[in-house]
């Protein structure tokens, strides 16, 4: 392959100075300040009805516009959930309800002139409840007596198993082979339950938007959010008003991580703008993001593993029960990856698989998506699994795995049995073994006074997309000049998408990356994309700009060819222009762009749509060396080495902080972010001083490295990056705190109080 | 939510007195704690122009205003000469430098927070307070006091002499709370070892049965800190349980004795 | 009431209420690189330079800055471009909404010590939450930007 130019370099992001420097760019900043304040009245309640909600006093404060309870909202049930029509997620919603499901489900939408108006206007809402007893036990929620959906107009629109009779959001089962009997003649079994909570993304901007009536009477939506398309259909929903009339765009996005992938506050302020006519706003506060927002899904992972005494891993059997909450958003799809996303990561020897999972409902906080997407919590029980066949055994866990990871070619029966066409986890454990020193760090070592360091590790994989449904598509067009616009639909949330999207245009179109201006995202001005989730954006939507980058490219030879008075196959393009292939004449780019505006009949803007039929994994391996204060529990977390095969990276620079980013969230949520609730169903980390998500100090010595693969069908080669590398700090310390205590933790986070009580009591 | 209707500043510590007697009215601190009530406060008294942001020798021992940030208390040689750190190393891990440039030592004492590293760190130090008209008193008197009772706080006075001292706490993590925290000095041969964020507000315990006399020895240093967890009472929040706080209290005052010896 | 204060360098006279935060007075003031990220006072998004100290605008009252001097990131633009460029060439300003708070904060840094450790970087610092980069990032760019500005200084 030619060198590249553009692809593969440690470019800037397009957008880095201005975010730097402060610039107003964020939703809150580029809208008018004088909007009306709207804020959502919750309930104190897990389960209740309300009898009677009087707003008369409310609505007596100066300055207050509208209290809507209700019996003023539209009674069609929709999801929240950032999906492909038809969602998965079942339609159990209504912007507002009688029935209240969780300690912050919405009683009452409040607007009014000024913030201190509404405050006060929130305080004179009397509402009489009818205290239901609540379903708050997730092992007790399935065929429970007590109904969290026991209303007739609940719909599932997809088969995934769901019954609100039963409490079920989804459920199923399949499989490969004769588990039963593979595990039976395994003469070793691991067979644990792992544990992981509804942590919270935590991105630093809260959920935001704007709305207005524009020039046409259409609802205008600025909103923080990941998918402007689905939020479009989402919105009409939950209005009950033409998908036509809702226009949404995103300024930037103060990270998202999946959080914006649902539309949490969305529908609030575009009900009041569509009822009142005027502008109005809604900014969540941090409360709001812990209590009423969409985490992760709280799963336990049960796990039968089967292995030789050799160390071959010969079967997996999961059952995963999941814990949507009040609502379903993503609720059916999160558990699948449980399964998908860590079985296949041995697949070299398995004989045979089962994965079995429900999916139930509670009165507690509706679940949603957050990076990992289930393949987090299904990692963590695998991986622990196989770090405790690895001790079982008295074997080297790198050993062990060598001995059972996919390899390149293999045929994955449990990942729809796609073939790894390019897969590196073995050279990414290998490396890693090597950056990090493993042979010198796994090894226990005393320090003295208590202290002992250990290492662990743990692999990860996830998807690219979702396979034969994402839709991500480029417009790029020619401008005066020989100057380019590359229109998305995909969101970059700080990623870097806009960037990276726009270093393959300009590697198609051979020309420098400041030639190429990024626009996104607009349901009106964007083409149609899925929305950047399912780590889809470089790999489906990067192949979208890849193909329409040439397919301009030749409509810009057609032209040359006029020009040049010969055919376009006789013709090169440069990138400075076109030329006749034997060199005798040329045409700059800047002749072509202003001859495409006078008397040309060939279009110089092209939108091209991709979609995959397989979603390639990533792989990553992760090791991490603790010291364990043996006499207080405390784990300081010394150094964290990962080796990524991203396929190509786009761009080392942003993979390399999405791995690192990611790897520091899952330190966070294997240490410190804890979800705990009080016995009425109170979420208690309500805030950061409770919800401690990990300082800089918190983190140690992050090293991040790639060993790269070639993926045939994604952009130059590219997978995805966002995801798959929140997955191994989980099963990696919780390994690493096994070898330096004696004792396995199976439930997040794993707190000095639980290690030094545990070791106690051990 | 916090609302407030008026602000003032007052020119004198007689002025601002007889703001605060009103139950209605509050002494702005930091605000960092005031902020995150639900509380109508009808005025709030800001000190900044009474002068009380200063740490100062003087001939009865070193003076710390009341509006002293816990920044200029962490970086303050004075303080950090006479404890080896200990001052720092009691207010470094609070947030984060902003908030500790917000956070006054005033405010951080009157509160008697629970969790509170610099009442920890001054009842360890034996420190004396200095209230408006109430005159001077030790800080382990002023804790005792009702807070119905509405004092002006003007300093913070302790001792000239050089002490052994050594700060150690247990947090979840780096910037958060203590879950255990324990202050252990040493003065003229006499060890005072305070526990804080029991999680009820700091105590004192002091060497009643002479476990430490003579040599200091691991293990009188370990006899003595199970005493002390034994004798100590301990509650169970967010943070920690009631038993973990009896096993920390152990290793804690344990090794902050053994680390004054290290000096 | 009526306060006057001087804001990145420029003389300010406002009416505001008692319990007007000086983050929300900022932003109504234009300066929109100040932003909130919780109610607890603990990411260090708000913070700005209250005479010449980094403060969090979420927990001071306008009112107590009444006859200070505020500075905010939009008043800081050549002071911070002298090493944004730095971080920005590690891709570590991500999401950017944690960027105004922290690179505020690495100005009082870097005014109070202007050649630190990694371990004082870390423990200055230690109060910006950032939940896209990891931190890594942001430390390498500092690292890259003192080590340039010690080359040029000895070269």
């Amino acid at each position: 392959m030619a060198e590249l130019k553009s692809v593969g370099k440690p470019v800037r992001k397009k957008d880095a100075m201005q975010l730097l420097l402060g610039k107003p760019l964020f939703v809150e900043d580029v809208t008018p300040r004088d909007a009306l304040v709207v804020k959502v009245l919750r309930s104190p309640h897990a389960n209740a009805r309300i009898r009677e909600i009087r707003t008369e006093n409310a609505m007596k404060v100066p300055g207050m516009v509208a209290v809507y309870t209700y019996r003023d909202v539209p009674q069609k049930r929709f999801t929240m959930a950032g999906q492909t029509y038809p969602e998965p997620s079942p339609y159990d919603r209504l912007l507002l309800d009688q029935h209240l499901r969780f300690v912050g489900d919405a009683v009452a939408i409040v607007a009014g002139e000024t913030e201190k108006a509404v405050d006060k206007a929130m305080k004179l809402i009397r509402v009489d409840y009818e205290v239901l007893e609540p379903v708050l036990d997730f092992h007790t929620a399935k065929d429970n007596p007590i109904l969290v959906h026991p209303e007739d107009n609940w719909r599932s629109l997809c088969p995934v198993g769901a019954d609100n009779r039963r409490n079920l959001c989804a459920s199923g089962q399949e499989g490969e082979g004769d588990i039963d009997e593979v595990l039976d003649s395994c003469p070793v079994v691991i067979d644990h339950t792992y544990h992981v909570k509804a942590c919270q993304q935590a991105m630093m901007e809260t959920f935001r938007t704007y709305t207005e009536i524009d020039r046409y009477g259409r609802l205008h939506v600025i909103s923080s959010t990941q998918i402007v398309f689905h939020c479009r259909r989402i919105i009409a929903n939950a209005l009950d008003i033409p998908k036509s009339m809702v226009h949404v765009e995103k300024p930037r996005i103060g990270g998202g991580f999946g959080a914006k992938q649902t539309v949490v506050a969305e529908v609030y302020p575009a009900f009041v703008t569509w009822k009142t006519r005027r502008p109005a706003r809604m900014v969540y506060s941090r409360k709001e993001c812990q209590i009423a927002a969409s985490p992760r899904h709280e799963m336990e992972v049960h796990v039968r593993l089967g292995a030789t005494q050799e160390g071959i891993i010969r079967g997996i059997d999961l059952y995963t029960l999941s814990n949507t909450g009040a609502y379903g958003e993503h609720g059916p799809t999160t558990v699948g990856l449980s399964g998908h996303k860590s079985i296949p990561v041995y697949t070299a020897n398995l004989e045979a698989f089962r994965f079995t999972y429900d999916v139930v409902y509670t009165n507690r906080q509706s679940a949603g998506a957050y990076r990992g997407y289930g393949a987090t919590q299904g990692l963590f029980a695998v991986e622990s699994a196989v770090n405790e066949l690895a001790e079982k055994l008295h074997m080297d866990p790198l050993t062990l795995r060598e001995k059972n990871i996919v390899r390149e070619g293999m045929v994955m029966p449990a990942y729809y049995h796609e073939t790894a066409n390019a897969c590196a986890l073995d050279r990414c454990i290998e490396k890693c073994a090597e950056i990090f020193n493993w042979k010198e760090k796994y090894p226990v070592r005393d320090m003295g006074n208590g202290k002992i360091r250990a290492a662990g590790v743990g692999l990860s994989m996830q998807g690219s997309g979702i396979s034969g449904l994402d839709v991500g598509s480029a417009t790029i067009k020619l401008g005066d000049e020989g100057i380019y616009n590359l229109m998305i639909g995909a969101a970059d949330m700080g990623t870097g998408c806009d960037t990276t999207l726009a270093q393959i245009a300009a590697e198609c179109l051979d020309c420098d990356l400041d030639d190429i201006a990024v626009f996104g995202a607009d349901t009106d001005a964007s083409p149609y994309d899925s929305g950047s989730y399912a780590s889809s954006t470089a790999y489906v939507t990067g192949k979208a700009v890849e193909k329409a980058c040439l397919e301009l490219r030749e409509n810009m030879r057609r032209i040359g060819a006029n020009m040049l008075g010969c055919t376009p196959e006789e013709t090169v393009f440069s990138g400075k222009g076109v030329s006749c292939a034997d060199g005798s004449a040329s045409v700059s780019l800047m002749d072509i762009a202003t001859r495409s505006m006078a008397g040309n009949n060939i279009p110089v803007q092209v939108t091209v749509s991709h979609s995959s039929p397989v979603s390639p994994p990533p792989f990553m391996a992760g090791m991490v060396e603790v010291e364990v204060d043996t006499q207080t529990g405390h784990v300081e977390l010394l150094n964290y080495s990962a080796v990524v095969d991203c396929g190509t990276p786009l761009n080392p620079n942003l993979v390399r902080i999405q791995a690192e980013g990611g790897i520091a969230q899952g330190i966070g949520m294997t240490l410190t972010e804890n979800v705990t609730y009080t016995a009425k169903g109170r979420v208690m980390e309500d805030s950061f001083m409770q919800y401690k998500i990990p300082s800089r100090l918190d983190v140690g010595k992050l090293q991040v490295d790639f060993a790269c693969s070639h993926e045939p069908t994604g952009p130059f080669g590219a997978k995805s990056i966002g995801e798959v590398v929140i997955n191994t700090p989980a099963p990696a310390i919780a390994h690493a705190i096994y070898r330096a205590t004696g004792v396995w933790h199976r439930e997040l986070p794993i707190t000095p109080e639980k290690i030094l009580m545990s070791m106690e009591h051990g | 939510m916090l609302t407030i209707k008026n602000y003032l500043r007052p020119k004198t510590p007689q002025e601002a007195y007889d703001l605060v007697q009103k139950r209605s009215n509050v002494i702005l601190g930091g605000m960092l704690w005031l902020k995150m009530q639900n509380r109508r406060v009808d005025t709030a008294i800001d000190l900044q122009d009474l002068g009380l942001s200063y740490i100062r020798q003087e001939e009865d021992g070193v003076h710390i205003g009341a509006m002293t940030s816990l920044r200029t208390l962490e970086t303050s040689p004075i303080l950090n000469e006479l404890t080896q750190g200990a001052a720092a190393e009691a207010v470094k891990p609070i947030v984060g430098v902003q908030f500790r440039n917000c956070a006054t030592v005033g405010g951080s004492l009157y509160g008697r927070f629970g969790f509170s590293d610099v009442l920890t760190l001054f009842l360890a130090w034996d420190a004396q307070v200095v209230l408006y008209g109430a005159g001077r008193m030790p800080l382990s008197q002023f804790v005792q006091i009702p807070r119905s009772r509405r004092d002006l706080l003007l300093e913070v006075i302790v001792s000239s002499q050089p002490v052994q001292a050594s700060y150690q706490s247990q947090r979840n993590s780096a910037t958060d709370f203590p879950v255990l925290a324990c202050c252990v000095m040493k003065k003229d041969g006499v060890y005072r070892c305070c526990l804080g964020a029991r999680p009820g507000a700091a105590r004192c315990y002091e060497d009643e049965t002479h476990i430490l006399q003579g040599n200091l020895t691991e293990e009188k240093a370990e006899t003595f800190a199970r005493w002390v967890s034994e004798q100590a009472a301990f509650g169970s929040n967010m943070r920690g349980s009631e038993a973990y706080r009896r096993r920390l209290a152990e290793t804690l005052v344990r090794r902050s004795l053994l680390a004054l010896e290290e000096e | 009431m009526e306060i006057k204060l001087t804001l990145n360098g420029k003389p300010v006279t406002a009416s505001v209420d008692a319990d007007k935060l000086l983050l929300d007075f900022l932003r109504e003031q234009g300066c929109l690189s100040v932003k909130r990220g919780c109610e607890t006072a603990n990411c260090g998004l708000c913070t700005v330079l209250l005479d010449g100290v980094p403060v969090l605008s979420c927990s001071v009252l306008a009112a107590r800055a009444a006859g200070h001097q505020v500075q905010t990131l939009e008043g800081l633009q050549q002071e911070a471009e002298e090493f944004v460029g730095f971080i920005a060439d590690q891709g570590a300003e991500q999401c950017g909404f944690c960027n105004p708070g922290f690179v505020m904060n690495t100005i009082a840094l870097l005014r109070e010590n202007p050649y630190p450790t990694d371990e004082e970087i870390r423990a200055f610092l230690a109060g910006n939450l950032c939940r896209c980069s990891g931190y890594e990032g942001q430390l390498r760019g500092i690292r890259n930007y003192l080590n340039w500005k010690e080359g040029k200084t000895n070269g």
